[in-house]
This record gives C-alpha cells, structure tokens and sequence, in this order.
C-alpha cells in the first residue's frame, strides 16, 4: 500500500484463490511441438562436438573462417568453402556475472555467463558458455580460457557437450 | 511511380527438407532471386522484408534470424507478421516512398519442423471465445464449405473437379510436392474428414521458400531488367470472429481485390484479367475466392469448374502452378509463390505449363484458418 492508501478498494485475489477455481478462468496449454533440421552447417558442428573439437568454414573472398559454421558468408553473399577445425581455446570478449538463475530465482553462487572469441576463427566469432574453476572476482575480459569437455560418452551433439570454460591452465598452449 | 518484379527465386516445395534449415532454404531461393534479377544483394538492394509468424517458426522475435541468409545483414530489414503478399504490398509501398529503390521480399515454410502443425494452427482460436471447445482447426474450413456450398447451390461435384484439375497441373510443375493424376471421383471418395471435406479436399504442408526482386521502374532500367508491373495490390481482415464472418463469400478477398483493382484500373476483372492464381489450400476456397474476386458470378464458379473453364487449357486458367493442393500448402509463402507463378507466366517462363497470350494476372492470398485476411496482386506484362 501507500502512505496515504492503506487498503485498495475491491477485493483481493490471493493465489489460492486462482488455484481453487474460485476465480473465473480460461487455462490452455498450447500443442507446439517442434523438431528443427539443424541442416548442413550446424549437423557437422554438432556432430565435431562429440568429437570434442570445433569445426567452422572458411570463406575465401573475405577470408574469414566462420564460427559457428554456416554454408553461406552473410558478408560476401556467396558459399563458403571449406571445413575448417579451430581450437578450443580463447579469449573473454564480454561476461556478466548472474545473480539470479533461470527461474528468476535469487541465488549466493553467481553464474558466469559470456562470449569466448576462439582461436583459429575470425575475430569476434566465438561461442556463449558459461565460465568455471574461476571466481566472480577473477573473471575479466581478455582472460584467456579453455573449453572444458564432458566426457566423450556423455556427449550428445549439443553445446551442453562443453561443461563451461576454464581458465587456460599451465603450461596449456 | 511504377514498381515491377525484377527477380524471382523459389525452391522446390516439397513435404520435408531434412538436409537444409530454414536459413539454408531461404539461401537458396534469394540466391536463385538474386541471380534472376543479375544483382549483387550486397550492393543493389535497399530494404529486405520477411514475412513469417513466430508460431510456425517455433522461437521469438523470428526477424533477427533473416539478415544473414538474404545479404541483408547490417541492412534494413523488416518482418510482416503476415502471408507473402502482404510482404509484397509492403514493398510496393516502400519504393512508392521515393526512400527505396529495390526492395526484396521473402517468404518460406518450414512445416516439417513443426511436429504439432494441428496444434499449433489451433492456438489461433480466440482463447476465451472458441479454444474451449477444443475443435480441430479445420472444423472452420468445414464450416465455411457447407455455407459456401448451400449458400451458392454448388454441387460437391466441384470440389472433386479442383482437386482432380490442381493435383494435375502440379504434374506439369517441377517444384510442386503433391503433383498426382487424380480423378474427381477418387476425390469425391476419399476418406470424410471436415465434412462437407473429405481427405483430398485439404492441401498436405509443404517446405519451401519464394524469395521476390522488386524495384522501381527507374532502378529496373538502370539494372538492365525486364519486370512484370504491380499494377494493382491490396489487402483487408474481415472481422476475425466465427460468429460474425459472412461464410459463403470471402469479404476480405473483394475488398482487397476491390482495392487492387481500383489500382491498377481494372473495371471488369473478368475480362481484364486472363488467368488467376488463388487461394486453393481448401478446394471450396478456389471457387469461393474466384466469385468473391469478381471473376465469376456468385455460384457460377462451380459450374465452370466442372465445365473445364479453369483448366491450362480452359478460358480462364486457375492455379496452373498446382495451387497449394498440387504444390503444397507453403503457409506464409503461399501468397508470394502465386505471384511468383503469375509474374513467371507474364514473363513467358513457365516451362511446359506456360500459357498463351497472357498480358495480365491476378494473384491472391488467404491466411489459412482460422483467418479472414487476404490480399491481392495484379500484375501486368512489360513494358
């Protein structure tokens, strides 16, 4: 309420009320099921990610090596060329760290979330992920990282395929 | 100002496209596009419109996904909410503006990708009104057919003579996913599904993508092209409730036609105009749209059907491309593949199903059910 309203006029609805019908509804459950044709590019990309490596194509007008791979070059308006693999390190382009989870639930441990540029691949071509083995206090931009795998029988042809990005260890080129 | 279609891009329509995602099925038709109109999209385009319904898609905000695959990536691009021909009317006014001066329109269907096709066209039900219920969408399409054919005494003969003729013409149209002999009988006997419809009655969905060139008469001679001219467009939404709705005639499509045709100056439809590409993805819809378009009189349409009328060969050809009952039913592409079959015949270049003489073509789009949306295009022969 306010400093000067202490009571709305009408009557309140309470979530049990909505839950006990006590409140006149129309409830509906949308039948959308979907099945997309990840198509030529991404089939290979996520089949090369239960391999544990990335795949990108190169475009040899503006000589770029896409990441994530596409058939076409988005600049040039032409097919790309060729399978390229790049490598499963790089760089912390942007991230931010995420008090709140998916459900919108308020949580101690931050998530790391960002966009990791890859080596190999065109600058500013890389992947969003998630970051680990790293606090929210050791977190920056430029920070180098390095893909942490599931392993090879739990992977499934999907980004969740790469439990998060680690910091490049030691002695890790 | 004049504007024409100067390319025209289409893949094939076919009932699954497994190897290619939406992005790559929409490169190779605006590449194809591109080709035809012999510009370099990087270059000579102005503005990009996509028209598609997020619902079909199967995830938001469907226009940050279309840049890349139609060279419109840092460009301007919109999407239409909405069937092809309304894309193309967006087009059309753009380059009126003066601010455009080729403007490209895309359209697709991925209907493969959608497991839950019923489902999802259901959820276009009012959701306090008519959801309850819980009909099959197409209950709407049955519904309309009774009235459409008690309300003009047309006999269900028709119906099986649509099916029979647009399932045939898709024989002769090498992009076209359901071309088949079939006869009128065979129609009239298949399995009763939306009754007075039966199995044949309803177009099977299709994969594919129509991708349309378009630009001002000034920039078409400056690219060296040979457009066929929007001479007429217009579009218009009859009131979206069951209860109201007229259900023997299709209102939206005369009004919309009434608009296109006070554009393009057309006085008597039915003579001015020599051959139609309309709504077929129901066979009433064919002949409902037909009378509704001013190309037949109410009741007639039937009759001329069953008389050989619209056949390839008849006086009025309808749907020599197969019509979506031939071709598929493409959703949003819908309307653009009519235009694009109406401007490949005003071009002389329909292949084996070109026909003779043609100067001047109508096409026509519905929303599918349970829409009362629709547009119309008339197109005209350079120069």
């Amino acid at each position: 309420m306010t400093a000067r309203i202490s009571r709305w006029p009408g009557i309140e609805l309470r979530a049990a009320d909505l839950l006990e019908g006590k409140v006149t509804q129309t409830r509906f459950r949308p039948d959308a099921k979907y099945a997309w044709s990840a198509g030529e590019a991404m089939s290979r990309f996520l089949q090369e990610l239960q391999n544990g490596r990335f795949i990108a194509r190169t475009c040899h007008k503006c000589e770029r090596i896409l990441f994530p791979p596409r058939m076409f070059c988005e600049e040039c308006f032409r097919p790309t060329d060729e399978w390229t693999f790049i490598q499963d390190t790089g760089t912390i382009e942007t991230f931010s760290v995420s008090y709140l989870d998916t459900d919108a639930k308020r949580i101690v441990e931050p998530i790391l979330v960002g966009v990791v540029s890859l080596d190999g691949a065109s600058s500013k071509m890389g992947m969003m992920h998630y970051f680990g083995e790293m606090t929210k206090d050791e977190i920056r931009i430029g920070m180098r990282v390095k893909a942490e795998w599931k392993p090879p029988a739990d992977r499934r042809g999907s980004v969740l395929d790469i439990r998060y990005f680690r910091p490049v260890r030691e002695g890790e080129r | 100002m004049r504007v024409g279609i100067i390319g025209i891009g289409m893949t094939a329509f076919r009932p699954s496209t497994p190897e290619y995602n939406w992005k790559e099925l929409m490169f190779e038709a605006a590449s194809r596009a591109y080709a035809d109109a012999a510009i370099d999209p990087r270059e000579d385009v102005d503005s990009f419109i996509t028209c598609a319904e997020d619902y079909y898609e199967g995830f938001g905000i469907f226009d940050e996904f279309v840049p890349d695959q139609l060279g419109a990536a840092l460009r301007p691009t919109c999407t239409v909410s909405g069937d092809g021909l309304q894309g193309l009317a967006n087009a059309y006014m753009q380059i009126q503006t003066g601010l455009i001066n080729v403007a490209v329109v895309e359209a697709h269907s991925k209907a493969s990708d959608v497991l839950t096709l019923d489902g999802v066209i259901e959820h276009a039900f009012d959701p306090i009104w008519n959801k309850p219920l819980g009909a099959h969408p197409f209950v709407v399409a049955g519904l309309e057919a009774d009235a459409y054919l008690r309300g003009t005494r047309t006999s269900p003969k028709a119906l099986g003579a649509v099916v029979a003729k647009n399932r045939g013409n898709g024989l002769r149209n090498p992009l076209a996913a359901y071309g088949a002999a079939v006869d009128a009988d065979q129609a009239m006997r298949s399995e009763e599904r939306f009754a007075p419809l039966r199995a044949l009655d309803i177009s099977n969905p299709a994969d594919g993508c129509v991708v349309l060139v378009l630009a001002s008469d000034r920039a078409a001679k400056k690219l060296h092209s040979n457009p066929v001219w929007v001479r007429g467009i217009g579009w218009a939404s009859d009131s979206p409730s069951l209860e109201t709705r007229d259900w023997t005639g299709a209102t939206y499509a005369r009004i919309a036609a009434d608009m296109a045709y006070r554009l393009a100056k057309v006085r008597r439809p039915a003579t001015d105009i020599d051959f139609a590409e309309v709504d077929d993805r129901f066979s009433y819809k064919e002949l409902q749209h037909l009378e509704s378009l001013g190309l037949a009189k109410k009741g007639e349409a039937g009759t001329k059907v069953l008389r050989g009328d619209y056949d390839a060969d008849g006086r009025f050809p309808v749907n020599v491309s197969g019509g979506s009952l031939g071709c598929g039913n493409v959703f949003e592409a819908t309307g653009l593949h009519r235009a694009a079959e109406v401007a490949l015949q005003l071009r002389g270049h329909a292949g084996v199903r070109q026909l003779d003489g043609v100067r001047v073509g109508v096409a026509q789009s519905w929303r599918f059910v349970p829409s009362t949306t629709g547009a119309v295009a008339v197109l005209g022969a350079g120069p």
